[in-house]
């Protein structure tokens, strides 16, 4: 398979914050890969530099087989970027922003239209509306439409997601998975933990760092301590009484329960089960149930980062 | 936790109450005859699309916005009539702007200290008890801008509490920040509702709707879905908050 991205050792400060410590991975062509991660990760940067718009302070990084600092200019017209921060022009209409775009890479709306049409024809009937003036989902739908009007041959996406209601989120996702059909390679950023589970692969950002990188399912699977999903009325005061309980290694609500990781590596799932089935009903708690929980990446992501009650703040 | 009741107590005053509540712009129906009470103490998300009609109401539940047609009261306050004394009585706090980021945090909580008529013996008691409990003794005179975002987010929730409100509107106070500080700063949240602060709180995390006592889902300016998450799952018969939201957002 061939390679779209190689990066080796990025690294990149600004004054004395260090937006990236030495960052290396590589991205198959025709791959949707994730960076999954907090804003101030080090996300953006990451991606500016991948999209010749920044050069690393050290370290190197190839696209499609160019080097993103000497070759930005051969490079430039074959990647498609969107960035974080809503950058269309927002009292231009649908039409004219995509136009404009296009004819800054010398094409036009028509000539492209077969490449675009599966994003196109949900922008269409809104075409003379003012893009300022559109709804936060149909805003980054232009927005992917404007990366795509020049034929690139990779997307670079920072954060499409960001802000957008959870149906719109889905319906951004199923336009990647469209666009991955047709070959094109997709690299994207997002602090929504769920959406990793579309990539084929994801890496962990924090701090200028990559955490893990690796297969959503793998990296999901990796969690290597006994984990329960604990069902409980009072859900505040369990959880703070938990985490007193002598073997908690980490205890955090998660949607409708709670989670508590045990900090034993030797230790059976059915006994951590009793136990803190036992400590909750000995502290006076009534309508307990607690069950073995299949980790996902956002546990992996908490027990990489510390242990909410650990960290200082 | 929550103001859950005994059969037969005495109702108190619910915090929020709005009956009919309505905003039009031009022939456009932003918020639809909206009816709903929280209660004092609760945890209430108020969840919709981007464009449901969140906004709009929120406005006008804060004395921004006067309604075009039916009535709420905030503390007790009518928003219309009385919307200064609703400002008073309320915190808010929104992902997108909350604090002073040339300021330094002492400078941010005094700035809203004085705009909310505290006296400066309350204002230095308050940012010496705020500054200890949330870790930032040591950061007290630098920048906002150049403390890290979630630390922001929880010194922002702290200032919308400094004047000790009965209500906080928190507008998606956790856009954006891992999955750590979001749910520390949920704790900050379950904190300050069990000392009886009711909480208003909107949010594109589906699973954060699960974290509330009740919720709201609004579709095109009208209440779609209202109760617990675990009796909207069961009336519903969805496995989850996130699978209810696309339902009711997106009609087939």
């Amino acid at each position: 398979m061939s390679v779209a991205v190689v990066a080796d050792g990025l690294e990149k400060r600004f004054g004395a914050t260090i937006a990236l410590a030495g960052v290396s991975f590589r991205v198959d062509a025709g791959e949707l890969f994730g960076f999954v991660g907090p804003d101030g990760g080090g996300k953006t940067t990451l991606f500016r530099i991948l999209a010749t718009l920044m050069i690393p302070d050290a370290g190197r990084a190839q696209v499609l087989g160019a080097d993103v600092v000497r070759d930005l200019w051969r490079l430039r017209p074959r990647v498609g970027y969107m960035p974080g921060r809503f950058s269309l022009y927002p009292d231009l209409s649908v039409r004219e922003n995509l136009e404009f775009f296009a004819s800054v890479f010398g094409t036009t709306i028509d000539r492209e239209r077969s490449r675009i049409a599966p994003i196109y024809s949900q922008l269409e009937p809104f075409a003379d509306r003012r893009a300022g003036a559109l709804s936060g989902g149909m805003k980054q739908k232009l927005a992917l439409c404007c990366a795509l009007v020049h034929r690139p041959d990779i997307l670079f996406l920072d954060e499409p997601t960001t802000g957008v209601d959870a149906v719109s989120r889905r319906e951004f996702w199923d336009l990647l998975g469209t666009l991955k059909k047709g070959g094109m390679t997709v690299v994207v950023s997002t602090p929504y933990m769920d959406e990793a589970t579309r990539c084929d692969r994801v890496a962990l950002v924090q701090r200028g760092r990559l955490l893990a990188t690796d297969t959503p399912h793998r990296i999901a699977a990796s969690f290597d301590r006994p984990l329960v999903a604990v069902h409980v009325d009072d859900r505040y005061h369990a959880l703070l009484t938990l985490r007193q309980s002598p073997h908690a290694r980490a205890v955090y609500p998660f949607g409708e329960s709670l989670r508590y990781a045990d900090a034993r590596g030797d230790v059976s799932i059915d006994a951590v089960v009793g136990e803190v089935s036992a400590f909750l009903a000995s502290h006076g708690f009534a309508h307990v149930r607690v069950e073995p929980a299949t980790p996902t990446v956002e546990d992996v992501f908490i027990a990489r980062m510390g242990a909410p009650d650990a960290e200082a703040a | 936790m929550t103001a859950r009741l005994t059969p037969g107590a005495p109702q108190p005053a619910p915090a929020i109450r709005a009956r009919d509540l309505t905003r039009r712009f031009g022939s456009f129906v932003a918020v639809d005859h909206l009816t709903f009470d929280v209660g004092a103490g609760e945890v209430f998300g108020f969840l919709g699309a981007n464009g449901a009609g969140k906004t709009t109401a929120i406005r006008m539940l804060t004395g921004l916005l006067a309604p075009s047609g039916g009535t709420a009261t905030v503390a007790g306050h009518d928003v219309l009539a009385e919307a200064e004394r609703v400002k008073r009585a309320i915190g808010y706090m929104s992902q997108r702007f909350s604090l002073y980021e040339d300021l330094t945090v002492r400078e941010n909580i005094t700035l809203y200290g004085g705009i909310y008529d505290l006296r400066d013996r309350e204002i230095r008691e308050r940012t010496d008890r705020m500054l200890a409990r949330l870790g930032l003794e040591r950061q007290a005179d630098d920048m906002v801008r150049a403390i890290p975002l979630g630390w922001r987010q929880k010194l922002a929730f702290s200032v919308a509490l400094l004047h000790e409100p009965r209500i906080v509107f928190l507008d998606e106070p956790t856009s954006g920040v891992d999955p750590i500080t979001r749910r520390q700063f949920w704790e900050l949240i379950y904190e300050a509702a069990a000392a009886g602060t009711t909480v208003l709180v909107t949010t594109h995390y589906m699973d954060e709707a699960e974290y509330c006592d009740r919720i709201s889902i609004m579709v095109s300016g009208m209440i779609g879905a209202l109760g617990t998450p675990g009796e909207l799952k069961r009336e519903f018969g969805v496995p989850s908050i996130d699978d209810l939201f696309v339902r009711l957002a997106r009609p087939s």
